[in-house]
C-alpha cells in the first residue's frame, strides 16, 4: 500500500500528463478520420455532380453513411497477399503511409482561444516550434510508403507506379519548400500558431480596416498561394497529376496487388495526406482559424469553425480540380515541376527578400 | 520535466495512437474475413498473362538524376530555413550572402537544363 502511494505521489503527474496526452490523441485522431470520412464523401459528390450524376445516395439520407459501409466492407474482404511479394515490407507499407499522414496532425494548430468559454490555449497536441519543419519532414517521409509497396509487390504495375510517384513527390516537394521559406521569410519563425497570428495584421489593417480576408498571406503572396496548391495537387498524386495511378496505363499503380485493409491504409493515407495539405494551406496562406472580417458577428464564431470551413472549402477546390481538369502526361508534369515551378519559386524568394529588405518592411 | 519532452513526448504519444489505430485496421481483416487464396489468385497481376519475368527490373537512369537533383534543392531549402526565420538579424550582409549563394545554385540550375538532365523524352 505505501509503495503504491508512494509511487503516486512521486509519478501521480506523469501518469496523468501521460493519461491526457492518449487521450487528446485520442479524440483528435477519432474527429480527423470522422470529418475525412465526410470528406470523402463530399470528393465523390461534388465528382458526380459535375459530371450530372447523383453519386453515393443509398447509404442513409443522401448517402451520408457511405464512407462508413466502405470501411465496413474493406474488414469484411479478403486480404490477398501476392505470392512473389515480400511479406513483411508488403503489410509495412500501407501502415507507413497511414501512419506518417497521420502523424503530421500532432503539430497542426486548429483554433486557439475560447470554444463558448470552454476551451482555453492552444489546439493542438505539441505546439512545437518547429512545428513547419515537422509537417514538410513527415510528408517527405510519406514517399517511402509508396516505394516500399511497390517494391515488395514484386509485380510491374506498381514497380513503374512507386517509381513515377517518388519522382513526382521529390520534384515539386521542392517547390513546396520554396514556397514555405518565402512565408517564413515574411513571419519570421517556424511556428505554425505564429504564422496564423502574424495574419492578424496586414495589408489590410495598414489601411485602417479591421482585421480582414485582406491580411491573410494569399493576398501579398498570391503567386506562392498559386504554386503552392497546384504542388499540394501534385505531392498528393490527385488528378490532373494522379500519373503514379493512372488507370489507363498503370491500372492502379503501387496499389495493384493490395486488397481489404492494406488497400484501405493506402487510400486512407492519401486522402489524410490531401487534407494536411489542406490545412497547411489554409494556415500558410488563408488565415488559419481567424475570421474572415474581424467584426461583431463573425469573431463570435469560434475559431475551430472558421478553421473547418476554410480546409472544407480547399478540399472542395481539391476536387473540382479532380473533376474538371484531364490528366498530365508524364514529361508534361516533369517540366511544369522544374523548368516552371522551380525557377518561379526561386526568383520568388529573391523577390521577396530584396523587398523585405529594402522595401523598408523589415521586421 | 523539461521543455524538449513536453515538447516531444506528446507527439511521441500521438504516433503511437496512430500506429495502434492503423496496426488495429490492418489486423482486422486476417482475423474475421474469409480467405481461401490458390495460386490464381496469389499470382502477380498482369493484365491476365502469367508474369513474364522478375518484375524488379531495370529502370530508367532518369528516375536517378530526379533523386540526386531533389537532394541538391531540398539542401538548398534546408540552408534557407534558418536565414528566412533569422532574416531580419541578418541583416544586409546575410542578405547578400544569401544572395550569392542562391546565385551560385542558379548558375548549377542553368547548367543542368543546358546539359538536358530536367528533359523528359
Amino acid at each position: 500500500m505505501s509503495f503504491l502511494s508512494n509511487f503516486w505521489t512521486e509519478w501521480g503527474g506523469a501518469v496523468l500528463w501521460l493519461a491526457w496526452s492518449v487521450a487528446s490523441s485520442l479524440i483528435l485522431l477519432a474527429l480527423l478520420l470522422i470529418i475525412i470520412a465526410f470528406l470523402l464523401l463530399m470528393d465523390r459528390k461534388v465528382w458526380a455532380s459535375v459530371q450530372l450524376r447523383r453519386g453515393p445516395n443509398v447509404v442513409g439520407p443522401f448517402g451520408l453513411f457511405q464512407s462508413f459501409a466502405d470501411l465496413l466492407k474493406f474488414v469484411l474482404k479478403e486480404p490477398i497477399i501476392p505470392a512473389g511479394a515480400d511479406k513483411g515490407v508488403f503489410l509495412l507499407a500501407p501502415l507507413v503511409t497511414a501512419v506518417l499522414a497521420l502523424s503530421a496532425w500532432a503539430v497542426i494548430p486548429v483554433s486557439e482561444g475560447s470554444f463558448f468559454g470552454l476551451a482555453e490555449g492552444k489546439w493542438v497536441i505539441s505546439d512545437l516550434n518547429v512545428g513547419i519543419l515537422y509537417v514538410l519532414a513527415i510528408s517527405s517521409l510519406g514517399v517511402y510508403g509508396i516505394i516500399m509497396g511497390g517494391w515488395a509487390s514484386n509485380s510491374k504495375y506498381p514497380f513503374l507506379g512507386a517509381l513515377r510517384s517518388t519522382a513526382q513527390m521529390v520534384s515539386y516537394e521542392v517547390s513546396i519548400g520554396f514556397v514555405i521559406v518565402t512565408v517564413l521569410l515574411v513571419v519570421g519563425s517556424l511556428n505554425l500558431t505564429t504564422i496564423v497570428n502574424a495574419q492578424k495584421t496586414g495589408l489590410g489593417t495598414s489601411l485602417g480596416m479591421p482585421g480582414s480576408i485582406l491580411d491573410w498571406h494569399w493576398l501579398v503572396l498570391f503567386p506562392m498561394f498559386v504554386v503552392f496548391f497546384i504542388s499540394a495537387l501534385a505531392e498528393t498524386n490527385r488528378p490532373p497529376f494522379d500519373l503514379p495511378e493512372a488507370e489507363s496505363e498503370l491500372v492502379a499503380g503501387f496499389m495493384v496487388e493490395y486488397s481489404s485493409t492494406p488497400y484501405l491504409l493506402f487510400m486512407l493515407g492519401e486522402y489524410v495526406a490531401i487534407v494536411t495539405m489542406c490545412a497547411m494551406t489554409v494556415i500558410l496562406f488563408l488565415g488559419g482559424w481567424l475570421p474572415p472580417l474581424d467584426v461583431a458577428p463573425f469573431n463570435w464564431v469560434p475559431g475551430i469553425i472558421w478553421f473547418i470551413a476554410k480546409v472544407t472549402f480547399v478540399f472542395f477546390m481539391f476536387a473540382m480540380v479532380k473533376a474538371m481538369v484531364p490528366r498530365y502526361r508524364y514529361d508534361q508534369l516533369m517540366r511544369l515541376g522544374w523548368k516552371v515551378f522551380l525557377p518561379l519559386s526561386l526568383a520568388m524568394v529573391v523577390i521577396v527578400a530584396a523587398f523585405m529588405q529594402y522595401g523598408g518592411l523589415v521586421r | 520535466m523539461d521543455l524538449l519532452l513536453t515538447d516531444y513526448l506528446p507527439i511521441a504519444v500521438f504516433i503511437g495512437v496512430a500506429l495502434f489505430i492503423g496496426g488495429a485496421l490492418m489486423l482486422a481483416p486476417f482475423l474475421v474475413a474469409y480467405r481461401n487464396p490458390d495460386p490464381e489468385k496469389v499470382s502477380a497481376y498482369e493484365c491476365g498473362f502469367n508474369a513474364f519475368d522478375d518484375a524488379r527490373m531495370k529502370f530508367d537512369v532518369r528516375f536517378y538524376l530526379v533523386a540526386i537533383l531533389f537532394i541538391i534543392f531540398d539542401l538548398e531549402v534546408v540552408f534557407l530555413i534558418p536565414w528566412a526565420v533569422s532574416f531580419a538579424e541578418a541583416g544586409e550582409f546575410g542578405f547578400w550572402a544569401m544572395m550569392i549563394f542562391l546565385g551560385i545554385l542558379t548558375i548549377g540550375f542553368i547548367y543542368e537544363w543546358k546539359k538536358g538532365a530536367l528533359e523528359w523524352d
